[in-house]
């Protein structure tokens, strides 16, 4: 892409668009360079902050028209580079677009544009006994519309669901900028679901239905204390071994515990090697009576202290110590990578004996940070940029974590999506058909490879990007099993 | 700019919900997070340009990032160090720099700034005049409160009853001038509460004007050690949240010259609710039956950390009934000067502010910072919803342990 499209472009957002929500000063695009995913940097060609859907749709539509790549951003916390910008691109910031514009409690839904925060979505309804159920860590300033993108976990989505359980309806910009509305109402195929957790590549959300929960009458929150990780993932096992699905089951072993400790003064019981952080919710009488189970069977697993959350704060302060765990990690080293990684639950206990041969091998530190329920690990990969060669190291350990998790029948991603980070471990978990027909997909919605081309796929293919790879027709196509959009 | 602090930022994020201008204008360059990245390209080599200097000089300093910061990035001190290289290496337009030249010449001298209140009380009527001279000097025109009747206090306030402690107290530049009540107010509170207080005659600026500026605050840290040494006081309580946010700091401050840091670490400073609360009640709180809404001054609650000690204190007084303002993290647009060097974001964080303020219903505002009560005073006056009663908690507890009841609280 040559600047005198950029410029151009530029030129004609400014008809469209405000004149301070396009952004062309190179001091000023810098900021935008990376996500919450520091390690890949690129500066945008073109930053815009619209206002409204339709200004987005008529700034894809000038891409499509000059064949200009765009990248949508929200908040810009994402964790696997997702909303990387392209250096020869357009990024399309839908932090303007805030507005909550409807709550309807008797269907239970509200309607909010992308740029709305998760937690401002609980916090407007809150009063009324409502909340919006998935909670990343990142809550307080994370973007619904990144939610979408990435369909975004949480601690609380063991019982719950990801985002993608939770959107009953969106409005969409294709990536030929027309504005299209997608429904859980819709017969046929399920587009709502194809496009939640797209991370970017199929559109960009413009408005978005959420569904609304009903505050649970009762939660009580519990904190243990365990030597080691083993009794910690033991506990975890048996808890749900015993029938219980708690909303949430949570672990952190000593260095991460040491991290939050050092940010947030959480004062977790001291000497613990791990800590399990679990919530129960429901019906008073059912969360008494499942929490008499799961304290037994933590006391049977070894744990040594027991906190029970007396009032919210006293919960929130549980919660802290563990929502705060990733950047806390800030405070005990000069850098780190956060790993999202998937096991079966069996597996945590061979798998975290891997991370440890890793962490001797490299001589890298790792702590580790997981949604112990549904097995997802969040190994933080801790080492200093200024000692040569620790970053390689650090992102080798990385790697090989993620080889782990997929060796042991489990995923290498989550919760934070694959992004421009692990498109290239892509190939490990699926093989070329696989990411065939997943670009046959992407083709439907994208012909021209323009929206937010550069991730999850490990190189440019097919329809994509510049086809370099793969000139032709595609296999699928020749043996009559797909059709070629 | 240190490189290292720098890097302490991790990009997480977690700052912007907090950041006053990020929730105003919803771009990057005006969040925390955005703000250091421009530091960083300022450190590796990016000359300080328009563009950025105004995105420093949009940061009200309010310090809310500092408290959201699960990393610990210490921002106060990266945006003090950035505002000093913006002064050093950027040249200003001209009339800024004359409003900028006026304010500084003006505020941190009592002295000039009491020549000034007549001119000021005519500037008010001039107002739209003056807004399209320059919109900074529309913004104090609007700002300055009425006229108050200047209030001598003696070098010695005894205690009363036994004595507990000997404490210095700072009386302020604006505070003094505009809102002598308050400082009198204080010295009584403080000496019902058993405290003798030494008010060291004709004190200067603190130097926290200057210090939020990025202006050397060195002579003016210097001067006033030197003022509450002579007065033989180790404690010096201060009822304004700026200038002890930036007391606290003269170690800091002074760091380049040994011998003046000791003597600053000498010096306990406390912000008066602070003190009162570690001292302990003994004086008689009478009935105060009035419904007050707290305002968190962001030098308090977010540089100093004192939240819980100013609601604590005044839910000690029977009878009154404390409401929690929304959005209370949030700074109300006053940051010391910012209202008016940047009169357009301070007016839109001040009405915004109102609105919370007005929807508790409340029938007082109460805050420890001057600036913040004449910024959401304004903003009150500006929605045509009559006026705002404003007083400082020195005021309430006074009126309290003086039996004074409610009804001249916060009335002009």
């Amino acid at each position: 892409m040559t600047d005198a499209v950029l410029t151009r472009l530029a030129g004609l957002f400014g008809e469209l668009l405000p004149a301070d929500a396009v952004i062309t000063d190179p001091v000023r695009l810098r900021t935008y360079d990376c996500d919450g995913l520091t390690y890949h940097r690129a500066t945008p060609g073109i930053v815009v902050l619209p206002d409204t859907a339709e200004q987005i749709a008529a700034v894809v539509r000038l891409c499509d028209e000059y064949g200009v790549p765009f990248v949508a951003r929200g908040s810009g916390t994402g964790l696997s580079g997702g909303a990387l910008p392209r250096t020869d691109g357009v990024l399309i910031v839908t932090s303007r677009m805030r507005r909550i514009l409807e709550i309807d409690l008797q269907n239970r839904r509200a309607v909010v544009e992308p740029g709305v925060t998760n937690l401002a979505i609980t916090e407007a309804v809150r009063d009324q006994g409502y909340y919006y159920a998935p909670d990343p860590s990142s809550q307080q300033i994370c973007s619904i519309g990144g939610n979408v993108a990435e369909n975004s976990g949480g601690a609380h989505c063991l019982k719950y669901g990801f985002t993608v359980n939770h959107i009953l309806g969106l409005e969409i910009v294709t990536p030929d900028g027309e504005i299209v509305e997608l429904s859980a109402d819709d017969p046929g195929y399920d587009l709502l679901g194809a496009f939640i957790g797209s991370e970017g590549t199929l559109g960009i959300a413009t408005k978005i239905t959420v569904r609304l929960s009903r505050a649970p009458e009762a939660v009580t929150t519990l904190l243990a204390a365990f030597t080691g990780i083993e009794a910690g993932g033991q506990a975890v096992s048996a808890i749900i071994a015993a029938g219980i699905v708690p909303a949430a089951i949570e672990m952190m072993d000593a260095l991460a515990i040491e991290a939050a400790e050092a940010a947030v003064n959480c004062a977790y019981p001291q000497g613990a090697g791990a800590v399990l952080i679990v919530e129960l919710d429901g019906p008073h009488a059912e969360v008494g009576h499942q929490f008499a189970e799961v304290e037994r069977i933590c006391r049977e697993s070894g744990a040594f202290e027991i906190r029970v959350a007396a009032s919210a704060e006293e919960r929130a302060a549980i919660w802290k110590g563990r929502k705060s765990a990733f950047a806390a990690v800030g405070r005990i080293s000069p850098a780190y990578i956060v790993q999202d990684g998937v096991v079966p639950r069996t597996a945590l206990p061979e798998v975290l004996a891997g991370i440890d041969r890793l962490q001797e091998e490299y001589g890298i530190r790792v702590a580790n940070v997981f949604h112990a329920g549904d097995g997802n690990l969040h190994p933080l990969v801790l080492f200093d940029d200024a000692v040569p060669g620790q970053g390689e190291r650090a992102e080798a350990v990385s790697g090989r974590i993620l080889d782990l998790c997929i060796e042991h029948g489990g995923s290498i991603t989550g919760e934070h999506g694959v992004g421009v980070d692990k498109s290239r471990y892509m190939p490990k978990m699926f093989t070329e058909e696989d990411l065939d027909t997943m670009q046959l997909v992407r083709c439907a919605f994208d012909p021209r490879g323009l929206s937010n081309p550069g991730k999850v796929f490990p190189t440019p293919r097919l329809c994509g990007e510049v086809p370099g790879v793969r000139k032709g027709v595609h296999p699928l196509v020749e043996s009559g099993r797909a059709e070629q959009f | 700019m240190d490189p290292e602090l720098i890097k302490d930022c991790v990009h997480c994020g977690f700052c912007l919900p907090t950041c006053p201008t990020y929730l105003l204008w919803g771009e990057e360059m005006d969040s925390p997070r955005g703000r250091i990245h421009l530091m960083a390209q300022h450190v590796e080599g990016t000359p300080v340009t328009d563009e950025m200097a105004g995105h420093f000089d949009a940061c009200l300093g309010c310090m809310a990032c500092v408290t959201a910061c699960p990393s610990g990035v210490r921002y106060d001190r990266l945006i003090e160090e950035t505002r000093a290289v913006v002064e050093r290496e950027h040249v200003r337009a001209p009339e800024d720099r004359a409003i900028r030249g006026l304010v500084f010449a003006l505020f941190p001298y009592r002295r000039r700034l009491r020549a000034m209140r007549l001119p000021m009380r005519l500037a008010t009527r001039m107002r739209p005049f003056l807004d399209r001279v320059h919109p900074s000097l529309g913004a104090m025109a609007e700002l300055v409160p009425p006229p108050a009747r200047p209030v001598r206090l003696p070098p010695r306030v005894h205690a009363l009853g036994r004595r507990r402690a000997t404490v210095g107290m700072l009386t302020g530049c604006v505070q003094s001038q505009f809102f002598p009540r308050v400082n009198a107010a204080t010295a009584r509170v403080l000496a019902m509460e058993g405290c003798d207080v030494m008010i060291p005659p004709r004190q200067g600026c603190c130097g926290a004007l200057s210090l939020h500026s990025g202006r050397d605050a060195r002579r003016f840290a210097k001067r006033t050690i030197a003022m509450f040494e002579r007065a033989g006081v180790d404690t010096v309580v201060v009822n304004v949240a700026g200038c002890g946010s930036s007391m606290k700091e003269y170690a800091e401050v002074l760091r380049d010259e040994p011998e003046w840091a000791e003597r600053a670490e000498a010096l306990r400073v406390r912000d008066l609710a602070e003190y009162l609360v570690e001292l302990g009640p003994v004086a008689r709180r009478h009935p105060l039956p009035v419904s007050v809404a707290y305002h968190d001054a962001c030098h308090l609650a977010h540089a100093q950390g004192v939240r819980s000690q100013p609601r604590e204190l005044l839910r000690g007084i029977p009878g009154l009934e404390l409401r929690e303002i929304s959005e209370s993290a949030i700074c109300c647009g006053s940051a010391g000067t910012y209202n008016l060097f940047q009169p357009g974001p301070a007016r839109e964080l001040g009405d915004r502010k109102a609105g919370h303020v007005m929807a508790t219903g409340a029938e007082v505002l109460v805050s420890a910072n001057p600036g913040c009560s004449m910024q959401i005073a304004a903003a009150v006056r500006r929605s045509g919803k009559g006026e705002m009663r404003v007083a400082h908690t020195a005021e309430v507890l006074d009126a309290s342990l003086r039996g004074l009841g409610a009804r001249a609280l916060g009335r002009a």
